[in-house]
Protein backbone atom coordinates (compact mmCIF):
# COMPACT_ATOMS: atom_id res chain seq x y z
CA UNK A 1 0.00 0.00 0.00
CA UNK A 2 2.75 2.40 1.03
CA UNK A 3 4.84 1.51 -2.00
CA UNK A 4 1.83 1.91 -4.32
CA UNK A 5 1.37 5.41 -2.96
CA UNK A 6 5.06 6.22 -3.48
CA UNK A 7 4.93 5.00 -7.08
CA UNK A 8 1.62 6.82 -7.62
CA UNK A 9 3.15 10.10 -6.46
CA UNK A 10 6.22 9.66 -8.63
CA UNK A 11 4.20 8.88 -11.75
CA UNK A 12 1.80 11.75 -11.19
CA UNK A 13 4.67 14.17 -10.59
CA UNK A 14 6.31 12.90 -13.77
CA UNK A 15 3.17 13.69 -15.81
CA UNK A 16 3.09 17.23 -14.49
CA UNK A 17 6.84 17.92 -14.51
CA UNK A 18 6.76 17.38 -18.28
CA UNK A 19 4.39 18.87 -20.86
CA UNK A 20 2.46 15.56 -21.24
CA UNK A 21 -0.35 16.15 -18.78
CA UNK A 22 -0.84 19.80 -19.75
CA UNK A 23 -0.95 19.00 -23.46
CA UNK A 24 -3.41 16.15 -22.94
CA UNK A 25 -5.70 18.17 -20.70
CA UNK A 26 -5.73 21.21 -22.98
CA UNK A 27 -6.36 19.12 -26.11
CA UNK A 28 -9.07 17.13 -24.35
CA UNK A 29 -10.86 20.31 -23.27
CA UNK A 30 -10.55 21.84 -26.75
CA UNK A 31 -11.88 18.75 -28.49
CA UNK A 32 -14.65 17.78 -26.07
CA UNK A 33 -16.00 21.32 -25.83
CA UNK A 34 -15.29 22.10 -29.49
CA UNK A 35 -17.31 19.08 -30.59
CA UNK A 36 -20.13 20.09 -28.23
CA UNK A 37 -20.54 23.46 -29.90
CA UNK A 38 -20.04 22.22 -33.48
CA UNK A 39 -21.24 18.70 -34.26
CA UNK A 40 -23.02 18.43 -30.91
CA UNK A 41 -25.08 21.51 -31.87
CA UNK A 42 -25.33 22.50 -28.21
CA UNK A 43 -26.85 25.93 -28.93
CA UNK A 44 -29.42 24.74 -31.47
CA UNK A 45 -30.67 21.60 -29.71
CA UNK A 46 -31.21 23.34 -26.39
CA UNK A 47 -30.84 20.07 -24.43
CA UNK A 48 -29.54 20.58 -20.91
CA UNK A 49 -28.84 16.90 -20.20
CA UNK A 50 -25.36 16.95 -21.87
CA UNK A 51 -25.93 13.32 -22.95
CA UNK A 52 -25.72 13.78 -26.72
CA UNK A 53 -24.23 17.22 -26.96
CA UNK A 54 -21.20 16.73 -24.70
CA UNK A 55 -20.63 13.31 -23.09
CA UNK A 56 -21.34 11.43 -26.32
CA UNK A 57 -18.07 12.77 -27.76
CA UNK A 58 -15.85 11.67 -24.87
CA UNK A 59 -15.14 8.09 -25.99
CA UNK A 60 -14.06 9.42 -29.41
CA UNK A 61 -11.54 11.74 -27.84
CA UNK A 62 -10.34 9.09 -25.35
CA UNK A 63 -9.79 6.69 -28.22
CA UNK A 64 -6.85 8.85 -29.33
CA UNK A 65 -5.74 10.55 -26.14
CA UNK A 66 -6.02 7.85 -23.44
CA UNK A 67 -3.28 5.73 -25.08
CA UNK A 68 -1.11 8.85 -25.26
CA UNK A 69 -1.27 9.10 -21.47
CA UNK A 70 -0.75 5.40 -20.83
CA UNK A 71 1.85 4.52 -23.46
CA UNK A 72 4.88 5.42 -21.39
CA UNK A 73 3.83 3.54 -18.26
CA UNK A 74 5.83 0.36 -18.88
CA UNK A 75 7.35 0.98 -22.32
CA UNK A 76 9.56 3.75 -20.97
CA UNK A 77 10.46 1.74 -17.91
CA UNK A 78 11.69 -1.07 -20.18
CA UNK A 79 13.48 1.20 -22.62
CA UNK A 80 15.49 3.04 -19.98
CA UNK A 81 16.07 -0.07 -17.86
CA UNK A 82 14.53 1.45 -14.73
CA UNK A 83 12.37 -1.67 -14.60
CA UNK A 84 15.47 -3.35 -13.19
CA UNK A 85 15.46 -0.91 -10.28
CA UNK A 86 11.74 -1.38 -9.73
CA UNK A 87 12.17 -5.17 -9.92
CA UNK A 88 14.85 -5.19 -7.23
CA UNK A 89 13.09 -2.84 -4.82
CA UNK A 90 11.12 -4.67 -2.12
CA UNK A 91 7.78 -3.99 -3.84
CA UNK A 92 5.37 -6.33 -5.57
CA UNK A 93 4.59 -5.98 -9.27
CA UNK A 94 0.97 -5.39 -8.28
CA UNK A 95 1.70 -2.32 -6.21
CA UNK A 96 3.68 -0.85 -9.12
CA UNK A 97 0.83 -1.62 -11.54
CA UNK A 98 -1.75 -0.12 -9.18
CA UNK A 99 0.31 3.01 -8.56
CA UNK A 100 0.92 3.62 -12.24
CA UNK A 101 -2.66 2.94 -13.28
CA UNK A 102 -4.08 5.23 -10.62
CA UNK A 103 -1.66 8.02 -11.57
CA UNK A 104 -2.74 7.89 -15.22
CA UNK A 105 -6.40 7.79 -14.16
CA UNK A 106 -5.83 10.83 -11.97
CA UNK A 107 -4.59 12.85 -14.96
CA UNK A 108 -7.89 12.06 -16.66
CA UNK A 109 -9.93 12.75 -13.56
CA UNK A 110 -8.39 16.23 -13.48
CA UNK A 111 -9.13 16.71 -17.18
CA UNK A 112 -12.76 15.69 -16.64
CA UNK A 113 -13.17 17.91 -13.59
CA UNK A 114 -11.90 20.86 -15.60
CA UNK A 115 -14.94 20.60 -17.88
CA UNK A 116 -17.02 21.96 -14.96
CA UNK A 117 -17.96 25.23 -16.75
CA UNK A 118 -20.26 23.30 -19.09
CA UNK A 119 -22.14 21.87 -16.10
CA UNK A 120 -22.50 25.34 -14.63
CA UNK A 121 -23.67 26.60 -18.03
CA UNK A 122 -26.47 24.04 -18.41
CA UNK A 123 -27.58 24.64 -14.84
CA UNK A 124 -27.68 28.37 -15.54
CA UNK A 125 -29.49 28.04 -18.87
CA UNK A 126 -31.82 25.17 -18.06
CA UNK A 127 -32.94 22.75 -15.43
CA UNK A 128 -30.99 19.51 -15.96
CA UNK A 129 -31.06 16.32 -13.88
CA UNK A 130 -27.68 16.63 -12.19
CA UNK A 131 -27.81 13.03 -11.02
CA UNK A 132 -27.96 11.93 -14.65
CA UNK A 133 -25.06 14.23 -15.53
CA UNK A 134 -22.99 12.76 -12.70
CA UNK A 135 -23.84 9.25 -13.90
CA UNK A 136 -22.75 10.26 -17.41
CA UNK A 137 -19.47 11.63 -16.11
CA UNK A 138 -18.88 8.41 -14.18
CA UNK A 139 -19.57 6.35 -17.29
CA UNK A 140 -17.21 8.55 -19.27
CA UNK A 141 -14.47 8.15 -16.66
CA UNK A 142 -14.89 4.38 -16.72
CA UNK A 143 -14.57 4.29 -20.51
CA UNK A 144 -11.34 6.23 -20.14
CA UNK A 145 -10.00 3.90 -17.43
CA UNK A 146 -10.82 0.92 -19.64
CA UNK A 147 -8.79 2.41 -22.48
CA UNK A 148 -5.95 3.19 -20.07
CA UNK A 149 -5.90 -0.39 -18.80
CA UNK A 150 -5.72 -1.68 -22.38
CA UNK A 151 -2.86 0.73 -23.11
CA UNK A 152 -1.05 -0.42 -19.99
CA UNK A 153 -1.29 -4.03 -21.11
CA UNK A 154 0.11 -3.14 -24.53
CA UNK A 155 2.86 -1.02 -22.98
CA UNK A 156 4.02 -4.01 -20.93
CA UNK A 157 4.58 -5.89 -24.20
CA UNK A 158 6.87 -3.36 -25.88
CA UNK A 159 9.64 -0.95 -25.10
CA UNK A 160 8.64 1.26 -28.02
CA UNK A 161 6.13 3.96 -27.14
CA UNK A 162 5.11 4.55 -30.77
CA UNK A 163 4.27 0.88 -31.28
CA UNK A 164 2.33 0.95 -28.02
CA UNK A 165 0.39 4.03 -29.13
CA UNK A 166 -0.54 2.59 -32.53
CA UNK A 167 -1.59 -0.80 -31.18
CA UNK A 168 -3.57 0.63 -28.26
CA UNK A 169 -5.38 3.19 -30.42
CA UNK A 170 -6.33 0.41 -32.85
CA UNK A 171 -7.79 -1.72 -30.06
CA UNK A 172 -9.70 1.27 -28.67
CA UNK A 173 -11.06 2.12 -32.15
CA UNK A 174 -12.24 -1.46 -32.50
CA UNK A 175 -13.97 -1.40 -29.12
CA UNK A 176 -15.62 1.87 -30.03
CA UNK A 177 -16.79 0.88 -33.49
CA UNK A 178 -18.27 -2.45 -32.43
CA UNK A 179 -21.67 -1.46 -31.16
CA UNK A 180 -21.66 1.99 -32.75
CA UNK A 181 -25.05 2.24 -34.50
CA UNK A 182 -23.99 2.99 -38.10
CA UNK A 183 -21.47 0.13 -37.95
CA UNK A 184 -24.04 -2.22 -36.38
CA UNK A 185 -26.48 -1.46 -39.20
CA UNK A 186 -23.90 -2.35 -41.83
CA UNK A 187 -22.81 -5.47 -39.96
CA UNK A 188 -26.40 -6.72 -39.61
CA UNK A 189 -26.43 -7.22 -43.38
CA UNK A 190 -23.46 -9.63 -43.25
CA UNK A 191 -23.47 -11.52 -39.92
CA UNK A 192 -26.11 -13.51 -38.06
CA UNK A 193 -28.06 -11.79 -35.24
CA UNK A 194 -26.38 -13.91 -32.55
CA UNK A 195 -22.90 -12.88 -33.71
CA UNK A 196 -24.04 -9.28 -33.98
CA UNK A 197 -25.31 -9.34 -30.39
CA UNK A 198 -21.94 -10.62 -29.28
CA UNK A 199 -20.13 -7.84 -31.15
CA UNK A 200 -22.44 -5.17 -29.72
CA UNK A 201 -22.05 -6.47 -26.16
CA UNK A 202 -18.27 -6.41 -26.64
CA UNK A 203 -18.27 -2.76 -27.67
CA UNK A 204 -18.12 0.34 -25.53
CA UNK A 205 -21.45 1.94 -26.52
CA UNK A 206 -23.62 -0.85 -25.15
CA UNK A 207 -22.15 -0.09 -21.72
CA UNK A 208 -21.62 3.64 -21.98
CA UNK A 209 -25.08 4.65 -23.26
CA UNK A 210 -26.97 3.63 -20.13
CA UNK A 211 -24.87 5.47 -17.51
CA UNK A 212 -24.74 8.34 -19.99
CA UNK A 213 -28.53 8.52 -20.03
CA UNK A 214 -28.60 8.42 -16.25
CA UNK A 215 -29.37 4.71 -15.97
CA UNK A 216 -26.95 3.15 -13.53
CA UNK A 217 -26.78 -0.55 -14.46
CA UNK A 218 -24.59 -2.90 -12.45
CA UNK A 219 -23.75 -5.02 -15.51
CA UNK A 220 -22.11 -2.07 -17.24
CA UNK A 221 -19.77 -1.46 -14.36
CA UNK A 222 -19.05 -5.17 -14.16
CA UNK A 223 -18.08 -4.97 -17.84
CA UNK A 224 -15.74 -1.99 -17.30
CA UNK A 225 -14.40 -3.50 -14.09
CA UNK A 226 -13.65 -6.89 -15.61
CA UNK A 227 -11.87 -5.46 -18.68
CA UNK A 228 -9.74 -3.28 -16.42
CA UNK A 229 -9.02 -6.17 -14.07
CA UNK A 230 -8.13 -8.58 -16.87
CA UNK A 231 -5.82 -6.01 -18.47
CA UNK A 232 -4.00 -5.32 -15.21
CA UNK A 233 -3.73 -9.05 -14.53
CA UNK A 234 -2.35 -9.51 -18.05
CA UNK A 235 0.15 -6.71 -17.43
CA UNK A 236 1.43 -8.48 -14.34
CA UNK A 237 1.65 -11.81 -16.19
CA UNK A 238 3.54 -10.29 -19.12
CA UNK A 239 5.99 -8.45 -16.88
CA UNK A 240 6.75 -11.66 -14.96
CA UNK A 241 7.02 -13.71 -18.13
CA UNK A 242 9.45 -11.21 -19.65
CA UNK A 243 11.84 -11.60 -16.75
CA UNK A 244 11.84 -15.40 -16.73
CA UNK B 1 26.02 -12.97 3.85
CA UNK B 2 25.63 -13.95 0.20
CA UNK B 3 25.34 -17.69 -0.35
CA UNK B 4 24.91 -18.78 -3.94
CA UNK B 5 23.94 -22.44 -4.24
CA UNK B 6 24.13 -24.16 -7.63
CA UNK B 7 22.51 -21.22 -9.37
CA UNK B 8 21.52 -22.04 -12.96
CA UNK B 9 19.86 -19.99 -15.66
CA UNK B 10 18.73 -21.29 -18.98
CA UNK B 11 17.49 -18.94 -21.72
CA UNK B 12 15.86 -21.22 -24.28
CA UNK B 13 18.63 -23.56 -25.36
CA UNK B 14 21.39 -21.30 -24.09
CA UNK B 15 22.83 -22.04 -20.68
CA UNK B 16 23.77 -18.60 -19.34
CA UNK B 17 24.74 -19.61 -15.81
CA UNK B 18 25.74 -23.19 -15.13
CA UNK B 19 25.51 -24.52 -11.57
CA UNK B 20 27.34 -21.61 -9.97
CA UNK B 21 28.13 -21.71 -6.23
CA UNK B 22 30.10 -19.29 -4.08
CA UNK B 23 29.77 -17.31 -0.86
CA UNK B 24 30.66 -13.78 0.13
CA UNK B 25 31.13 -13.14 3.84
CA UNK B 26 30.80 -9.93 5.78
CA UNK B 27 33.91 -7.79 5.35
CA UNK B 28 34.69 -9.42 2.03
CA UNK B 29 34.81 -7.72 -1.37
CA UNK B 30 34.43 -10.30 -4.10
CA UNK B 31 35.49 -9.29 -7.60
CA UNK B 32 33.44 -11.01 -10.27
CA UNK B 33 35.48 -11.28 -13.46
CA UNK B 34 34.87 -12.79 -16.82
CA UNK B 35 34.55 -11.97 -20.51
CA UNK B 36 31.41 -10.36 -21.93
CA UNK B 37 28.53 -12.80 -21.97
CA UNK B 38 30.07 -15.03 -19.28
CA UNK B 39 26.91 -14.76 -17.18
CA UNK B 40 28.04 -12.14 -14.65
CA UNK B 41 25.05 -9.82 -15.02
CA UNK B 42 22.62 -12.73 -15.18
CA UNK B 43 24.01 -14.09 -11.92
CA UNK B 44 23.68 -10.69 -10.27
CA UNK B 45 20.14 -10.28 -11.54
CA UNK B 46 19.23 -13.63 -10.01
CA UNK B 47 20.80 -12.80 -6.65
CA UNK B 48 18.93 -9.48 -6.54
CA UNK B 49 15.65 -11.17 -7.40
CA UNK B 50 15.13 -9.43 -10.73
CA UNK B 51 14.99 -12.69 -12.67
CA UNK B 52 14.10 -16.09 -11.24
CA UNK B 53 16.77 -18.83 -11.46
CA UNK B 54 16.03 -21.99 -13.47
CA UNK B 55 17.58 -24.05 -10.66
CA UNK B 56 19.33 -23.35 -7.40
CA UNK B 57 18.94 -20.54 -4.94
CA UNK B 58 20.71 -17.52 -3.52
CA UNK B 59 20.51 -16.60 0.15
CA UNK B 60 21.11 -13.07 1.35
CA UNK B 61 21.74 -12.81 5.10
CA UNK B 62 20.26 -16.31 5.31
CA UNK B 63 17.03 -15.31 3.52
CA UNK B 64 16.22 -17.10 0.28
CA UNK B 65 15.58 -14.77 -2.66
CA UNK B 66 13.26 -17.29 -4.29
CA UNK B 67 11.17 -18.14 -1.19
CA UNK B 68 11.07 -14.75 0.46
CA UNK B 69 12.01 -12.12 -2.14
CA UNK B 70 10.38 -9.13 -0.42
CA UNK B 71 12.44 -9.50 2.75
CA UNK B 72 15.64 -10.54 0.98
CA UNK B 73 15.45 -7.47 -1.28
CA UNK B 74 15.45 -5.15 1.74
CA UNK B 75 18.96 -6.42 2.58
CA UNK B 76 20.43 -5.66 -0.84
CA UNK B 77 21.69 -2.52 -2.50
CA UNK B 78 22.00 -3.01 -6.25
CA UNK B 79 23.63 -0.99 -9.00
CA UNK B 80 22.48 -2.35 -12.38
CA UNK B 81 24.90 -2.39 -15.28
CA UNK B 82 23.55 0.56 -17.25
CA UNK B 83 22.84 2.66 -14.13
CA UNK B 84 19.20 3.29 -15.07
CA UNK B 85 17.52 6.41 -13.68
CA UNK B 86 14.25 8.31 -14.03
CA UNK B 87 15.39 11.15 -16.26
CA UNK B 88 12.49 13.46 -15.46
CA UNK B 89 13.45 13.72 -11.78
CA UNK B 90 16.08 15.71 -9.93
CA UNK B 91 18.88 13.84 -8.14
CA UNK B 92 17.39 14.60 -4.73
CA UNK B 93 13.87 13.78 -5.93
CA UNK B 94 15.01 10.45 -7.29
CA UNK B 95 16.86 9.51 -4.13
CA UNK B 96 13.88 10.53 -2.00
CA UNK B 97 11.65 8.33 -4.14
CA UNK B 98 14.02 5.36 -3.74
CA UNK B 99 14.24 5.95 0.02
CA UNK B 100 10.44 6.09 0.35
CA UNK B 101 10.01 2.90 -1.59
CA UNK B 102 12.48 1.28 0.80
CA UNK B 103 10.18 2.28 3.64
CA UNK B 104 12.17 5.24 4.97
CA UNK B 105 10.01 8.21 6.03
CA UNK B 106 10.33 11.71 7.41
CA UNK B 107 13.63 12.78 8.97
CA UNK B 108 15.06 9.31 8.57
CA UNK B 109 14.49 9.54 4.82
CA UNK B 110 16.02 12.99 4.51
CA UNK B 111 19.07 11.93 6.53
CA UNK B 112 19.54 8.86 4.35
CA UNK B 113 19.35 10.96 1.17
CA UNK B 114 21.78 13.52 2.54
CA UNK B 115 24.22 10.82 3.60
CA UNK B 116 24.09 9.11 0.20
CA UNK B 117 24.62 12.43 -1.60
CA UNK B 118 27.65 13.09 0.55
CA UNK B 119 29.10 9.60 0.18
CA UNK B 120 28.84 9.71 -3.61
CA UNK B 121 29.96 13.36 -3.99
CA UNK B 122 26.68 14.50 -5.54
CA UNK B 123 26.32 17.74 -3.58
CA UNK B 124 26.96 19.99 -6.58
CA UNK B 125 24.24 18.37 -8.72
CA UNK B 126 21.68 17.52 -6.04
CA UNK B 127 19.07 19.96 -7.37
CA UNK B 128 19.83 19.23 -11.02
CA UNK B 129 17.54 17.30 -13.34
CA UNK B 130 18.92 13.81 -14.04
CA UNK B 131 18.74 14.14 -17.84
CA UNK B 132 21.30 16.96 -17.68
CA UNK B 133 23.90 14.87 -15.83
CA UNK B 134 27.14 13.54 -17.29
CA UNK B 135 27.76 9.80 -17.30
CA UNK B 136 29.93 9.86 -14.20
CA UNK B 137 27.28 11.67 -12.19
CA UNK B 138 24.55 9.38 -13.49
CA UNK B 139 26.54 6.38 -12.37
CA UNK B 140 27.14 7.83 -8.95
CA UNK B 141 23.47 8.79 -8.57
CA UNK B 142 22.53 5.18 -9.19
CA UNK B 143 25.22 4.07 -6.76
CA UNK B 144 23.81 6.47 -4.15
CA UNK B 145 20.42 4.82 -4.60
CA UNK B 146 22.00 1.47 -3.67
CA UNK B 147 23.43 2.87 -0.43
CA UNK B 148 20.35 4.69 0.88
CA UNK B 149 19.05 2.02 3.22
CA UNK B 150 22.54 1.10 4.45
CA UNK B 151 22.21 -2.48 3.15
CA UNK B 152 24.26 -5.37 4.50
CA UNK B 153 24.89 -6.63 0.99
CA UNK B 154 25.97 -4.59 -2.03
CA UNK B 155 25.79 -5.93 -5.55
CA UNK B 156 27.44 -3.66 -8.08
CA UNK B 157 27.43 -4.46 -11.77
CA UNK B 158 30.45 -2.74 -13.33
CA UNK B 159 30.46 0.20 -10.90
CA UNK B 160 33.45 1.88 -12.55
CA UNK B 161 32.34 1.48 -16.16
CA UNK B 162 32.42 4.76 -18.07
CA UNK B 163 34.06 6.76 -15.29
CA UNK B 164 37.17 8.87 -15.71
CA UNK B 165 40.36 7.79 -13.85
CA UNK B 166 39.67 10.11 -10.92
CA UNK B 167 36.14 8.85 -10.51
CA UNK B 168 37.30 5.25 -10.85
CA UNK B 169 39.77 5.82 -8.05
CA UNK B 170 37.09 7.37 -5.83
CA UNK B 171 34.62 4.55 -6.43
CA UNK B 172 37.28 1.92 -5.71
CA UNK B 173 38.15 3.66 -2.46
CA UNK B 174 34.46 3.77 -1.63
CA UNK B 175 34.04 0.05 -2.31
CA UNK B 176 37.07 -0.71 -0.17
CA UNK B 177 35.74 1.43 2.67
CA UNK B 178 32.22 -0.01 2.54
CA UNK B 179 33.62 -3.53 2.22
CA UNK B 180 34.86 -3.45 5.79
CA UNK B 181 31.33 -3.66 7.18
CA UNK B 182 29.36 -5.18 4.31
CA UNK B 183 29.49 -8.07 1.90
CA UNK B 184 30.17 -6.72 -1.59
CA UNK B 185 29.95 -8.49 -4.91
CA UNK B 186 31.07 -6.42 -7.86
CA UNK B 187 31.76 -7.24 -11.46
CA UNK B 188 34.43 -5.63 -13.58
CA UNK B 189 36.47 -5.98 -16.73
CA UNK B 190 39.39 -4.06 -15.31
CA UNK B 191 41.80 -6.52 -13.84
CA UNK B 192 43.83 -3.95 -11.92
CA UNK B 193 40.69 -3.28 -9.86
CA UNK B 194 40.97 -6.74 -8.40
CA UNK B 195 44.25 -5.86 -6.74
CA UNK B 196 43.05 -2.37 -5.85
CA UNK B 197 39.76 -3.21 -4.17
CA UNK B 198 39.04 -6.94 -3.80
CA UNK B 199 39.76 -9.32 -0.98
CA UNK B 200 38.90 -12.23 -3.28
CA UNK B 201 38.08 -12.74 -6.92
CA UNK B 202 36.41 -15.37 -9.06
CA UNK B 203 36.70 -15.64 -12.81
CA UNK B 204 33.65 -17.01 -14.61
CA UNK B 205 33.55 -18.27 -18.16
CA UNK B 206 30.48 -19.50 -19.99
CA UNK B 207 28.50 -19.66 -16.75
CA UNK B 208 31.09 -21.60 -14.72
CA UNK B 209 33.74 -20.62 -12.20
CA UNK B 210 37.18 -21.22 -13.68
CA UNK B 211 39.35 -19.55 -11.04
CA UNK B 212 38.79 -18.55 -7.43
CA UNK B 213 41.15 -17.05 -4.85
CA UNK B 214 42.65 -13.98 -3.23
CA UNK B 215 44.44 -11.62 -5.63
CA UNK B 216 47.79 -13.00 -4.39
CA UNK B 217 46.71 -16.59 -5.00
CA UNK B 218 45.49 -15.76 -8.48
CA UNK B 219 48.75 -14.03 -9.32
CA UNK B 220 50.62 -17.10 -8.17
CA UNK B 221 48.34 -19.35 -10.19
CA UNK B 222 49.06 -17.33 -13.32
CA UNK B 223 52.71 -18.33 -13.18
CA UNK B 224 53.74 -15.08 -14.83
CA UNK B 225 52.52 -12.75 -12.08
CA UNK B 226 50.00 -11.15 -14.38
CA UNK B 227 46.26 -11.41 -13.94
CA UNK B 228 45.78 -10.68 -17.62
CA UNK B 229 47.72 -13.82 -18.52
CA UNK B 230 45.61 -15.89 -16.15
CA UNK B 231 42.41 -14.34 -17.50
CA UNK B 232 43.41 -15.13 -21.09
CA UNK B 233 44.40 -18.65 -20.16
CA UNK B 234 41.25 -19.69 -18.30
CA UNK B 235 38.56 -17.95 -20.33
CA UNK B 236 37.30 -18.73 -23.80
CA UNK B 237 37.93 -16.15 -26.47
CA UNK B 238 35.13 -15.13 -28.81
CA UNK B 239 37.07 -16.52 -31.73
CA UNK B 240 37.41 -19.94 -30.08
CA UNK B 241 33.77 -20.00 -29.02
CA UNK B 242 32.68 -19.36 -32.58
CA UNK B 243 34.92 -22.11 -33.93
Amino acid sequence: MHSSLTIYKRELASYFSQPTAYAIIVIFLLFSLGLTFTFGEFMRVGDSSLEWTFLFWHPWVYMLLAPAVGMKLWADEQRTGTIELLGTFPVSTWSAIAGKFLAASTVWLIALLLTFPIVITVNYLGNPDNGAILSGYLGSFFVCCTFLAITMLVSACTRDQVVCLIVSVSICVLLLLSGYDPVTRELSKIVSPAVLDGIVAFGVWDHFSSPNSGLFRLKDFVWFGSIIFVCLLGTSAILSAKRA
Amino acid sequence: MIEVESLTKQFGSKLAVDNLSFTVKKGEVLGFLGPNGAGKSTTMRMITGFIPPSHGDAKVCGISITDNPRVAKTKIGYLPESAPLYNDMTVTGFLKFCASIRGLVGAERNDAVERAIETCFLGSVAKQSIDTLSKGYRHRTCLAQALLHDPEVLILDEPTDGLDPNQKYEVRQLIKRLGKTKAILFSTHILEEVEAACTRAVIVDRGRIVADGTPAELLEQSGTGSLTDLFREVTTRDTEAAA
